[in-house]
């Protein structure tokens, strides 16, 4: 099969992972992943996304398929099950949103910059190093921040489940993937 | 002999399809689609049963079972 443009996205996906140790405001192109595949689902109604352009699924599938770092095991049951699929969704929401309230703190005035990256919602990383100044408003760096957290975080989690079980698992309970796969359901129905 | 030849074809365990795609990406004769971002379905006409898409399958819902043509 020859390869396309679209499969080289995952040079994309690194380099976005590597910008984000040097300046945080790279963090902010990440919202390309979220409201990118979220279109193609509204407008056309497919997982185009998923399907060709996801550069974080090549990311996966070079590391654990071509570069063997996976065990290749079946994910368990209750990863794949609508339970697990539509709870972490819901929880990736509620952290995202308590990520924007916090960002809404500091934009308002109430609460100082945090300059951390927090991984796995949980452990605080310091990552004064990757912040100069911003030209806007604080704000603008905490969104920074707290997005490249949620990218950090949901990389780390990939990379996890890849060793453990297919390249690809993270696929299996990918809330933008369970979301898109939503919107196809009822734009289907209709 | 019997005349009965039994052929390997890809059985999609549709409820739980993410329709992620990766089958689609590994099938060497272009064998299986993602339905309306919903589901992956096996084109039974062209599908060998080689079983790249089972392998692939991140939520392994994809088995090759026999059927007699």
């Amino acid at each position: 099969m020859k390869k396309q443009w679209y499969d080289y996205l995952w040079i994309l996906s690194l380099t976005y992972l590597i910008l984000g140790f040097f300046n945080i405001m790279f963090a902010w192109l990440g919202l390309i992943c979220f409201f990118v595949p979220l279109l193609i689902s509204l407008i056309k109604g497919t997982k185009g996304y998923c399907n060709r352009y996801c550069g974080r699924g090549q990311l996966f599938g070079l590391l654990g398929g071509t570069f063997g770092l996976s065990r290749k095991k079946d994910i368990p049951k209750w990863m794949k099950s609508k339970w697990f699929r539509y709870g972490f969704l819901i929880f990736f929401f509620a952290m995202f949103f308590l990520m924007l309230w916090n960002t809404y703190l500091v934009f308002a005035g109430a609460r100082d910059l945090k300059e951390v990256v927090t991984l796995l919602w949980t452990f605080k990383v310091p990552w004064h190093w990757a912040y100069h100044g911003t030209l806007i408003h604080p704000g603008a760096a905490q969104f920074a921040f707290g997005f490249y957290s949620v990218m950090l975080t949901s990389t780390v989690l990939g990379l996890i489940t890849m060793v453990l079980f297919k390249p690809r698992s993270w696929c299996v309970y990918c809330p933008m993937g369970t979301m898109t796969q939503i919107i196809c359901k009822i734009k289907d129905k209709k | 002999m019997s005349s009965i030849r039994k052929k390997r074809k890809a059985f999609v365990e549709q409820a739980d399809c993410v329709a992620c795609g990766c089958c689609v990406k590994v099938c060497p004769l272009g064998a299986i689609r993602i339905i309306s971002g919903i589901m992956a379905q096996v084109d039974m006409e062209k599908c060998v049963g080689c079983g790249k898409c089972a392998k692939e399958c991140p939520a392994s819902v994809i088995a090759v079972k026999e059927v007699t043509a």
